[in-house]
């Protein structure tokens, strides 16, 4: 796909990447524009004074999804399932240990040189932290321009301070700042401001698919939603496909079409998010819908309550990696294959994958009776999955608090001995 | 009986008013002038009863929680005005010695980073038998069982082994759960807890919130709650005070202040939560940001993001108007000189907020 004519040439100040971009017209919308191919990111494990590895953390372990043109796919997980690495390694932040990212068919991962550099611009991040991500000393033109700079060529004059500092100044405005604020440092801005310099530096070199790593998260609600409202604007303006990363489900409800949901560096639900919301099949999923609290004081609904906390992925459980937290294995009296097989990732029905074994035992009303915010409609007929040979759970238990709590061993025992080399990725650059 | 009735039955019957804030001032010199981080805070918490501070970062809620437990460092902090009556004892008026009786052993916190508020280079046993020892006619081994026992009450598996264990060795709801152990060991009046949940995971927020919640009810312990997540509010505790900008604006039963908010700033907080109902639509969000400290609004401090502002006693800052038993607003609407205003206030849907950044 050529990628030079894209805002080619200084644009008009009002829509600044209106320029056409070659073949991203609407009818190219859901075809997959990133394809994600059993993904692995491993960590070495380092110890000892000879520093040997002494084993891997498998933060991303072996992960399938596509992110189609146009849409925003919503990566929900808690924090140390890895759903922040598998963004980055998708857009070559952290490198991969195998696997393929296809962006439209080109493989990612194996680009270097001019490739890799056209490669940048077309997929750009919004980091998280809005204060660590936007280096202290330098203005905001610098900031945003440094990129400009890297990806100038004849065609787009971005070579010369003139061109850059207009495109700086339109890209501001896009994102709802002044145009004169050009000169002026990170410190002078509150978070929400620099949450939006962040985004006008992803934008100014006019991408198609955008890493929105937890680009809200750090804000407080009345910013958070500014920000919300400014990405859905962009997103239209633009045409850009995002891989929308939050832990926040609310959040991720509100912004995707579709949604994954990760637990230790597998996905194990995806669906739209209309489907996923409704009708949970993961017990994990289920388990964290229920964990939401709700603004609503009138909701008053039993709440499933996880054990245990979240196992270290440099040492995850065998067969289904939830199994050592999951209340439905406990409800079906401990099916042996929970422990034994790593259930596939199948598809349960149309568009709606789920990795788990016991998938059909799961009905809605007993997902209802914990999940306030589902708004189900309970079915006067219950759908049979005796059909497919699996016991149904018509009740959910809740665990009483007492019950609750569970060794972590494995988490606490890898933290003491050895950490994980964390490559340390450019905090404060831009890809 | 509906919640709002059992939570007037609470403060009304349950006992007598634990603590009571009283348009508390704390302000703070720093180089370019005075910043009145808490200027104008009050409410009160009834034995046993449960209350939440709620607010955006900057609001004065953590400074509020800091004042009573007289941890604000004085100078560059002062006491400005007001007064915390604590089982009718001016908290304020306290010399050193006497407030350390009361902190940790009356008043206990639970703070909300559990590893930088744990003592990293002491075992879990000794950081709880510390606070005892201090507060308890215990010696060093009733000390140690008197912590056994909480790390037993707080669900803490293998609590023997626990005690020799350093903080590092814990992960994140461990530490959380050590850390109200600690504050539960001394058999407080009330607790105060600041944002205990913030730093957790959504799973293991779900698990420490059942436990305090648990832990409140089997103690009859009163809890002031500290946080800006009105999820949380709703499910934790029974009354509500809404800070904005140092002061407080809105107080009143969960089920009030969250159903039929009665200052503009709690019902804008409220529609700006992306939730089911508003998918597709725009999230009408509260313009503008928090004002600056050094150049607050003269009047009211909502008004230059607040819209349904109009010209109301331009210079002058609303008081807390009294709506009822504990329901307060600090908003002109409850003037009755304005009654024309607030007749439209009830019955407009709530108006699109233009969305403007800077």
């Amino acid at each position: 796909m050529t990628d030079g004519a894209a805002a080619a040439g200084p644009a008009a100040p009002t829509a600044p990447a209106a320029g056409p971009r070659p073949g991203s017209a609407d009818e190219r919308n859901g075809e997959a524009l990133v394809e994600v191919r059993d993904l692995k990111t491993y960590y070495p494990i380092k110890a000892g004074i000879l520093r040997r590895t002494v084993g891997q953390v498998r933060a991303v372990d072996g992960v399938d999804f596509e992110v189609r043109r146009g849409e925003v796919f919503g990566l929900v997980g808690e924090s140390g399932c890895g759903k922040t690495t598998l963004g980055r390694t998708i857009v070559r932040l952290e490198k991969a240990t195998s696997g393929q990212v296809l962006l439209d068919g080109g493989d990612v991962l194996s680009f270097d040189g001019r490739d890799l550099k056209k490669m940048r611009r077309r997929m750009q991040v919004i980091f998280q932290d809005p204060v660590g991500s936007l280096n202290p000393r330098m203005p905001i033109s610098d900031i945003i321009g440094e990129g400009l700079l890297a990806q100038a060529d004849k065609q787009n004059g971005w070579g010369e301070r003139k061109v850059r500092d207009k495109r700086v100044s339109d890209y501001l405005e896009v994102v709802g700042l002044r145009r004169d604020y050009t000169r002026r440092y990170p410190h002078e801005f509150s978070g929400g401001q620099r949450q939006r310099i962040g985004i006008a530096r992803a934008l100014a070199l006019s991408p198609e698919f955008i890493f929105a790593d937890e680009p809200v998260s750090a804000l407080d609600v009345s910013i958070q939603s500014q920000i919300l409202n400014l990405l859905i604007d962009l997103r239209e303006q633009f045409d850009l496909t995002f891989l929308f990363v939050a832990h926040n489900l609310s959040v991720v409800q509100y912004i995707s079409d579709r949604v994954g949901v990760m637990y230790l560096g597998k996905l194990v639900e995806m669906a739209d998010v209309a489907e996923l919301y409704a009708h949970p099949r993961h017990p994990y999923t289920i388990a964290l819908l229920s964990a939401i609290p709700d603004p609503d004081p009138r909701v008053k609904s039993r709440r499933l309550v996880l054990t245990g906390d979240v196992p270290s992925p440099a040492n995850p459980p065998s067969g289904c990696r939830f199994h050592t937290r999951c209340w439905l294995r406990r409800q079906l009296n401990n099916p042996e294959n929970c422990e034994t097989e790593d259930p596939p990732f199948r598809e349960l029905a149309s568009g709606h994958r789920v990795a788990c074994h016991w998938a059909e035992s799961v009905v809605d009303a007993a997902v209802a009776d914990v999940v306030p915010t589902a708004d189900i409609e309970v079915p006067t007929e219950l759908p049979t999955p005796q059909d497919v040979g699996a016991p149904v759970v018509t009740e959910i238990e809740t665990p009483s608090v007492t019950d609750v709590v569970e060794p972590a061993e494995e988490a606490a025992g890898t933290a003491g001995e050895a950490r994980p080399e964390e490559p340390q990725g450019p905090t404060q650059g831009r890809v | 009986m509906t919640a709002t009735e059992a939570a007037r039955e609470r403060r009304t019957g349950v006992g007598d008013v634990l603590l009571n804030v009283r348009d508390l001032r704390t302000h703070f010199e720093v180089m370019d002038g005075t910043v009145k981080a808490v200027d104008g805070v009050s409410f009160s918490l009834r034995q046993g009863g449960r209350l939440a501070l709620v607010g955006e970062s900057g609001c004065g809620k953590s400074v509020t929680a800091l004042s009573i437990m007289r941890l604000i460092e004085v100078p560059p902090g002062k006491f400005a005005g007001g007064e915390i009556l604590f089982e009718g004892r001016n908290l304020l008026k306290l010399n050193d010695r006497e407030i350390r009786k009361v902190r940790g052993g009356e008043i206990a916190m639970i703070f909300q980073e559990p590893m930088t508020s744990l003592n990293p280079v002491m075992t879990v046993g000794d950081q709880i038998s510390e606070a005892v020892l201090l507060h308890q006619p215990v010696n060093r081994k009733g000390a140690q069982e008197v912590a056994l026992q909480s790390l037993v009450d707080v669900g803490v598996p293998d609590p023997k082994r626990r005690l020799k264990q350093y903080p590092f060795e814990l992960s994140g709801g461990m530490r959380q759960r050590i850390m109200i152990a600690m504050a539960l060991s001394c058999n407080p009046k009330l607790i105060i807890a600041d944002e205990p949940t913030t730093a957790l995971d959504v799973t293991i927020q779900r698990q420490i919130l059942e436990l305090i919640k648990n832990v409140q009810e089997r103690t009859g312990t009163a809890l002031l709650l500290i946080t800006h997540d009105l999820g949380v509010v709703a499910e934790t505790v029974d009354e509500v005070a809404v800070m904005y900008a140092g002061r407080v604006v809105e107080t009143g039963t969960v089920e009030e202040v969250l159903l039929s908010p009665r200052h503009p700033y709690t019902r804008g907080l409220l529609e700006s939560i992306p939730s089911q109902g508003k998918k597709g639509q725009r999230l009408s969000a509260i313009k503008g940001v928090v004002p600056n400290p050094f150049r607050m609004p003269k009047g009211c401090k909502f008004e230059p993001r607040c819209p349904y502002a109009w010209q109301a006693g331009a210079d002058e800052e609303p008081p807390l108007f009294d709506l009822g038993p504990d329901r307060m607003s600090r908003c002109w609407l409850y003037d009755p000189r304005y009654a024309d205003h607030l007749a439209e206030y009830e019955g407009r849907a709530p108006k699109k907020s233009a969305e403007v950044a800077s």
